[in-house]
């Protein structure tokens, strides 16, 4: 079958490769229909994940089909349109049960790597590196979905492609955002970063009640379209002091849950932008947290601040000092989707949550290396490409 | 005159604090070294109370196949069950990681049969990786990388 494969830092094919197979019996093999870029898929062609090896098929956000199932499949069967999460979780272990389910304890099997990186393993991801399974991507004609019942939901009818894909993994990330990092009625919710997971974090803030959300990013027309299709504020970070915007439409306070999307390769502006860029090239910071140090310090005392953006390693100027005396809540994760999907799926079924605008380039699986090229370099207004292997 | 006094003056005192930081580095304090290391339980929390673990004290079949001693409790806070194991042959712990690195540490076995069973009585099984079916090409960071692969799946907080 054809994938699309990672090969080195910056550079990608589409390739030939052995088509997956059932090897555990609560798998099932998914023909991918639809199957988006995501801004952590950029980490990976970066080179800033360690643990990826030439010719490992990416992706990780996607819809399909289910094809074939194995004998103890109970929940789904071949002919299912179903969504599946980008995070892959067991179901049954403590961390799944209470909700965690990035934290799963039983679906990755290369657990050595993550811990020794951060004290503790993580949950399996699709096409995310050997650190987190080693398992393969999405951008795929045909993809092996272990744990098929706690992994993959069934698509409502009159749902579309485009509104579906999404529901894997940037709607139920901007949801967690909102959700765990305490959005509640009345708030002020600041959100750094206008791709797709902050729209989607912005966007669930106001359905969580919030009164006033403020998007942040540097990009017009990231920007125009978040204010069209989400209808919240926002700001251009490169125009304007974010914290002094944010002080001035707050009366003073700062924003009540400040929320990243941006991740470790944040870009700034002045001084810091040049500090972070030579420390990260030389190797003396592994990731850019330029973004969370500025919710940190734009966040109200006592507020709450939640990192969405994807971070690996060790960052520099960390204001500690500020987090302690500010009496903030830090909290940060992967996404833990399955606790999400089923109802989001109902709130885009009604029409409530409406992501497909988020699609802005359509394209087959053959131009996987041109739509990470758009997609990494904002060519062209690109917000998210999505590859359809089979149109 | 006056530069060169100087000069020499800030040399001194630089060559003061180059002595001052070799001495100092000869008293910096290193990491104790565990000593009951070789002998230190490993452990794991299974979702399942202990009758399900071990119903008419049978272990979970992963843990027959190691030469192992081998307790458990309930956990607190109603998760499930604490099972621990420990190899009974201990290693020094300088032999221990030259054991490891040739996979043959008794330890890393017992880890691995630690995880397969709270694996298969919470899931019913032991997911496998998709690297069995490999799409890969060999390079030289990815033998460097197959290096610490080679070892991933037996370590892991335990």
């Amino acid at each position: 079958m054809k994938a699309v494969c990672w090969q080195g830092v910056n550079e990608l094919s589409v390739e030939r490769v052995p088509d997956p197979a059932i090897l555990n019996a609560q798998d099932a093999i998914v023909k991918v229909t639809a199957s988006t870029t995501c801004g952590s898929d950029l980490h990976l062609l970066g080179g800033h994940i360690p643990a990826m090896r030439a010719g490992d098929v990416i992706g990780h956000e996607f819809l399909g089909e289910i094809v074939e199932t194995g004998p103890e499949v109970t929940r789904h069967r071949p002919g299912d349109r179903v969504v599946v999460c980008s995070i892959i979780g067991c179901g049954r272990c403590w961390s799944c049960r209470h909700g965690d389910w990035s934290l799963c304890e039983n679906s990755n099997p290369n657990p050595g790597i993550t811990d020794l990186m951060w004290g503790g393993s993580t949950a399996g991801i699709f096409g995310y590196s050997h650190a987190m399974g080693g398992f393969r991507g999405s951008h795929a004609e045909y993809v092996r979905v272990p744990f098929v019942d706690h992994n993959a939901f069934a698509v409502p009818e009159g749902v579309s492609d485009m509104d579906a894909v999404f529901a894997s993994d940037a709607v139920p990330t901007g949801w967690m955002g909102a959700d765990l990092g305490g959005v509640r009625p009345g708030d002020v919710v600041a959100v750094w970063g206008c791709g797709g997971v902050g729209q989607m974090a912005a966007k669930a803030a106001m359905l969580l009640g919030a009164e006033r959300v403020v998007a942040i990013d540097r990009y017009p027309e990231r920007l125009a379209m978040t204010s069209r299709h989400v209808g919240c504020e926002v700001v251009d970070y490169t125009t304007t002091d974010v914290v002094s915007e944010l002080r001035e439409r707050t009366g003073g306070r700062g924003p009540d849950v400040c929320i990243e999307a941006v991740g470790m390769e944040a870009d700034s502006t002045g001084l810091q932008r040049v500090y972070d860029g030579v420390k990260q090239r030389l190797r003396l910071e592994q990731d850019r947290p330029a973004a969370v140090r500025e919710a940190i310090h734009a966040c109200r005392t006592g507020g709450s601040v939640f990192v969405l953006g994807v971070f690996a390693g060790f960052v520099d100027k960390f204001p500690l000092g500020a987090l302690m005396n500010k009496g903030l809540t830090l909290r940060g994760a992967q996404q833990h989707g399955q606790r999400y999907i089923p109802k989001l799926l109902e709130l885009i079924g009604r029409g409530e949550l409406r992501p497909s605008h988020l699609a802005t380039h359509t394209m087959t699986l053959d131009e996987g290396p041109r739509g990470y090229d758009l997609f990494r370099n904002k060519k062209d207004g690109c917000v998210r490409a999505v590859f359809r292997p089979w149109i | 005159m006056k530069r060169l006094i100087a000069g020499a003056a800030a040399l001194a005192a630089a060559g003061l604090g180059v002595a001052r930081w070799a001495a100092a580095r000869g008293r910096t304090p290193v990491p104790a070294k565990d000593p009951l290391a070789a002998g230190r339980w490993l452990g794991v929390t299974i979702n399942r109370p202990p009758e399900e673990v071990a119903p008419g004290e049978r272990l979970p079949e992963p843990l027959t196949r190691v030469d192992a001693e081998v307790r458990m409790n309930p956990a607190p806070g109603g998760r499930g069950t604490e099972l621990y194991a420990r190899p009974l042959e201990r290693t020094a712990r300088s032999e221990g990681a030259l054991t490891r690195l040739r996979g043959e540490d008794s330890r890393t076995a017992v880890r691995t049969a630690l995880r397969e069973a709270k694996s298969l009585l919470e899931t019913g099984d032991v997911l496998r990786s998709d690297e069995e079916v490999a799409t890969t090409r060999p390079t030289l960071p990815g033998k460097v990388l197959d290096l610490a692969l080679g070892r991933a799946s037996e370590g892991g907080r335990l």
